[in-house]
């Protein structure tokens, strides 16, 4: 294997000198077919011989301890196999990138809805009911389940300069609270895992997001060796965060199995995915900014306060994106931590933007007001040169473009109030940006005659993984993509980034960059030319006066691996994908519904390795922007933090009447040289920064009152136009 | 217990447990996986199969239930190698991400369709006699089926486009 590629210096753009013409064009996904006839295999499709069913026991109580399992209670039922309860099950999944066993917490009960116990049967009714009948009984403890109730660790500020001074001495100040409610990932797909044991070694299908950390995790979890492990995750359906980590569906299933010597599946019910799975932490978020009298800032901090339980690591990176966007004189942000016995928090799409995004450019926007200023007009003018905590230059930066190119497109500068019967009209905007990031990959491409193979664990969760690398390897070797096959998900593949942070793309496509790099050298030596000399195109290669089909120069197989990692460019210089949304929504004056229109994302997030896939992330996140914006909480009981809203028909995900037609995506050209070797930056989570703020401030511009406590409901929207008058 | 169902165009007798749901039939007893389960409580759409024509929620129906019924399931509609008009829109357009709702989506779309056609007015209709294929009937009509990557306006582009193919 070769050395680790480091990501020191700007790279040169070979994609654009490449000849296959198929990079960043729309093409289909190759596994649409699979997809779209039902035979794509996602976890829980998969047959196994002889597989038991497991159901998971939840607790009923909020913390405390499991004092007895009457065993005895479900005996008799017909089908019931065994009740599991095990040291090295698992309390709930594992934090992102955690790469270690997530809390075991042995017969300790942590939050109410937390996984107690696995009940098996042979059929999947039998221990469902089995499940709801198993007598528990518990001794139970007090614990804070509100944030103002738990008990607050107070963070250090992120800061420049002297905030307070530049604040207090500010000639326009305004200073706002805004409240979010948890949220759930909610994919489609509810966490599934099949586990069976030959001998010592276990092999696991699984909806997971990291298989190369997932793998770490399970041996941890079962005090095994990663050698011992192996994780199928080839169709995951969806993630957003939630499949980041083990689950403890999979590591029942995994520790079930091997005590009853057959396989055992485990598929997580929709309410005990709300339950037990890691949810977006509430928020309750300070806004202070200070600005000259002709829209300079001179002043921004965003303080936040979150929750999680005590011991989770991860706290929701609220003003993340508040912390680069503008400049200010001083700048000061800080966390507060409350620990809370309720369902772990950890990543949601987008963490931090999704949520921060909503408050703060809710705030923008109204300073905007308070100066009389157009809210492009001032995003415009506080655009600042270097990162304004740290000073480190932005790689490539288009924010201004995207902004003055979607008011442009949407027609901002005729805005005005229109009514329209009971309905009032007006339109919103606000900056979007995500920041970058490489993660270390592998990937392998073998090549024989005219037909290659890209292998990697990398995953595909809706993202357009099985297209994208087939795009990279056809770009680089000159092939048709048709040509080319994806084998993702396996953990004997080489081990990639996973899908997270929105930085899959980069990393396992920049590996399997690497690994096609590395073919294009051993071919051009088989053709007997310079690297530099070398073309490749529709399965032929030409050099040094030769051209000759692959199928003829390449008849033993080559292959190549390649690794990367983040280096020295991650110091530097600071990569993040910038955009602007815009959205034009209409108010019902007395029932206080809001209806978007329609919607604008200009975006720029360097190349864009295929457009159609791209596009519907990017549509993607601006739907759940809506979501964040008009309907989605997640309700936990203020006396014992069970989750009220645990179904989708309670939790309130965007439907298809929920969104307009007209939602237009724009990608501004861009190269990333500091970023990665394909000039790219991340998609899945930009298109919601900024999103749902766009939608909360063409409603205070439609009718003159802003929401503070979102989602902006029709209840609140009633309570605001009510209170104006 | 014992019931007889034609899947399909096939006939099956299944041997099942009184508690079956039509979905867990589908997907357990006769392998047809690409029916999904989403929720297993009639709120995301993902189990849509037609029942003697008409598009239920599987997860809402019990096997027991269904003795001498017709089910036809997305492998019903066409395979990777053949699929239908609707199927390949839903590739062309990119009218899904993850996958794992587009089974629903596309049985609930075949099905709205043909109520359409047969003048079955919605909500949103202007006309009640003759509604027409408009996004906002779409919207109204689908909003059954959840997609969480949200690729709703893409579904919607698909189903127009295949509803012109086939006229």
């Amino acid at each position: 294997m070769k050395d680790t590629f480091t990501m020191d210096c700007p790279q040169p753009r070979l994609l654009d000198e490449t000849h296959q013409g198929v990079i960043g064009t729309g093409m289909d996904r190759p596994d649409g077919p699979q997809k779209v006839s039902g035979t794509a295999p996602y976890t829980a499709d998969n047959p196994t011989e002889g597989v038991a069913h497991g159901a998971l026991v939840r607790a009923t109580v909020t913390r405390g301890r499991v004092a007895g399992i009457d065993r005895a209670s479900i005996a008799n039922l017909p089908g019931v196999i065994d009740v599991i309860t095990d040291p090295r099950m698992t309390r709930n999944p594992a934090q992102g990138m955690a790469g270690e066993a997530p809390v075991q917490p042995g017969d300790a009960v942590h939050y109410h809805g937390q996984p107690i116990a696995l009940v098996v049967a042979e059929t999947f009714e039998a221990a469902r009911d089995a499940a709801q009948r198993l007598k528990v009984t518990y001794t139970t403890e007090n614990a804070a389940v509100t944030p103002e109730n738990g008990e607050h660790e107070v963070g250090e500020p992120d800061a420049a300069g002297d905030f307070q001074r530049a604040f207090d001495s500010a000639e326009v100040q305004l200073d706002r609270e805004y409240t979010t409610p948890s949220q759930v990932s909610a994919a489609m797909e509810p966490h599934a895992a099949i586990a069976e044991w030959k001998g010592n070694e276990v092999t696991l299908r699984a909806a997971q997001q990291m298989v190369r950390f997932n793998k770490a995790e399970l041996a941890d979890t079962l005090g095994i060796d990663e050698s011992q492990v192996r994780i199928l995750s080839p169709f995951v359906g969806g993630g957003f965060g939630s499949k980041l980590g083990l689950g403890p569906e999979a590591a029942a299933a995994c520790i079930a199995s091997q005590k009853l010597g057959r396989p055992v599946r485990v598929v997580m019910p929709r309410q005990t995915v709300f339950d037990c799975v890691l949810r977006r932490s509430e928020t309750k978020q300070r806004v202070r900014l200070g600005a000259t009298k002709d829209g300079r800032l001179t002043a921004i901090s965003h303080d936040d306060q979150v929750s999680n339980l005590d011991g989770e690591g991860f706290a929701e990176p609220t003003s993340q994106a508040s912390q680069f966007l503008y400049g200010a004189d001083g700048l000061s942000f800080t966390q507060t931590v409350a620990r809370i016995a309720a369902t772990p928090a950890g990543s949601v799409r987008a963490p931090g933007e999704a949520v921060g995004m909503l408050a703060f450019e809710s705030a923008v926007d109204e300073l905007a007001q308070e100066l009389g200023m157009d809210p492009l007009e001032l995003r415009l003018k506080n655009i600042p040169a270097t990162h304004p905590l740290d000073g480190r230059p932005y790689s490539v930066r288009r924010l201004a473009d995207c902004l003055t190119g979607g008011a442009e497109r949407f027609g901002w500068k005729d805005r005005a109030v229109k009514r329209e019967g009971d309905w009032l009209v007006g339109m919103g905007m606000a900056s979007a940006a995500r920041s970058n990031m490489l993660v270390k990959s592998a990937a392998r491409v073998r090549l024989t005659g005219d037909r290659a193979v890209v292998e990697t664990d990398m995953t595909d969760i809706g993202t357009g993984t099985y297209a994208i690398l087939a795009q990279i390897t056809a770009e680089m070797l000159g092939l048709p993509p048709a040509q080319v096959e994806v084998r993702l998900g396996d953990s004997d593949l080489p081990g990639a980034s996973g899908s997270g942070g929105s930085f899959g793309a980069n990393s396992a496509g920049s590996a399997t960059f690497l690994a096609a790099k590395d073919l294009r050298g051993q071919i051009a030596e088989r053709l007997g030319c310079a690297v530099d000399d070398l073309t490749l195109q529709d399965g032929r290669a030409r050099g040094a006066n030769r051209e000759v089909a692959l199928s003829e120069l390449v008849e033993a197989e080559l292959t190549a691996e390649a690794t990367i990692e983040a280096g020295e460019t991650a110091e530097t210089h600071f990569s993040s994908g910038f955009g602007a949304h815009f959205a034009e929504v209409a108010v019902n004056e007395w029932t206080g519904e809001v209806r978007v229109r329609r919607m604008l994302g200009v975006m720029a997030m360097g190349r864009i390795l295929n457009e159609k896939t791209a596009r519907s992330q990017a549509i993607g996140g601006m739907v759940w922007g809506i979501g964040g914006a008009l309907t989605e909480e997640m309700v936990n009981d203020s006396r014992d933090g069970h989750v009220v809203t645990r179904d989708l028909a309670n939790y309130h995900v965007a439907a298809h009447a929920d969104v307009p037609r007209d939602m237009q995506v724009v990608f501004l050209e861009e190269r990333d040289d500091w970023a990665n070797p394909i000039q790219t930056k991340g998609i899945g989570e930009l298109g919601i920064s900024g999103a749902g703020a766009a939608v909360l401030n063409a409603i205070a511009h439609a009718t003159g009152v802003r929401i503070y406590d979102f989602p902006a409901t029709p209840d609140k929207v009633i309570a605001a136009l009510e209170a104006k008058g | 217990m014992k019931t007889t169902l034609t899947v399909n165009g096939e006939a099956h007798e299944v041997t099942h447990d009184p508690r079956r749901s039509l979905l867990d039939t589908l997907r357990d007893d006769l392998r047809l996986t690409g029916t999904k389960k989403g929720c297993d409580h009639g709120q995301c759409g993902a189990c849509t199969v037609l029942l003697n024509g008409e598009r239920v929620n599987s997860c809402l129906c019990l096997t027991a239930m269904h003795d001498g019924d017709e089910v036809t399931t997305i492998e019903g509609i066409g395979s990777p190698e053949r699929l239908s008009a609707l199927q390949k829109a839903f590739v062309e357009k990119d009218g899904y991400q993850c996958g794992f709702c587009t089974p629903g989506q596309i049985m609930s779309a075949t099905a709205m369709l043909r109520e359409i056609s047969e003048g079955a007015p919605s909500y949103v209709s202007d006309d009640l006699e003759v509604p027409k294929l408009t996004d906002t009937e779409m919207a109204e009509r689908m909003s059954g089926n959840l997609c969480r990557c949200s690729a709703y306006p893409l579904i919607r582009e698909a189903i127009a486009m295949a509803s012109e193919v086939s006229q």
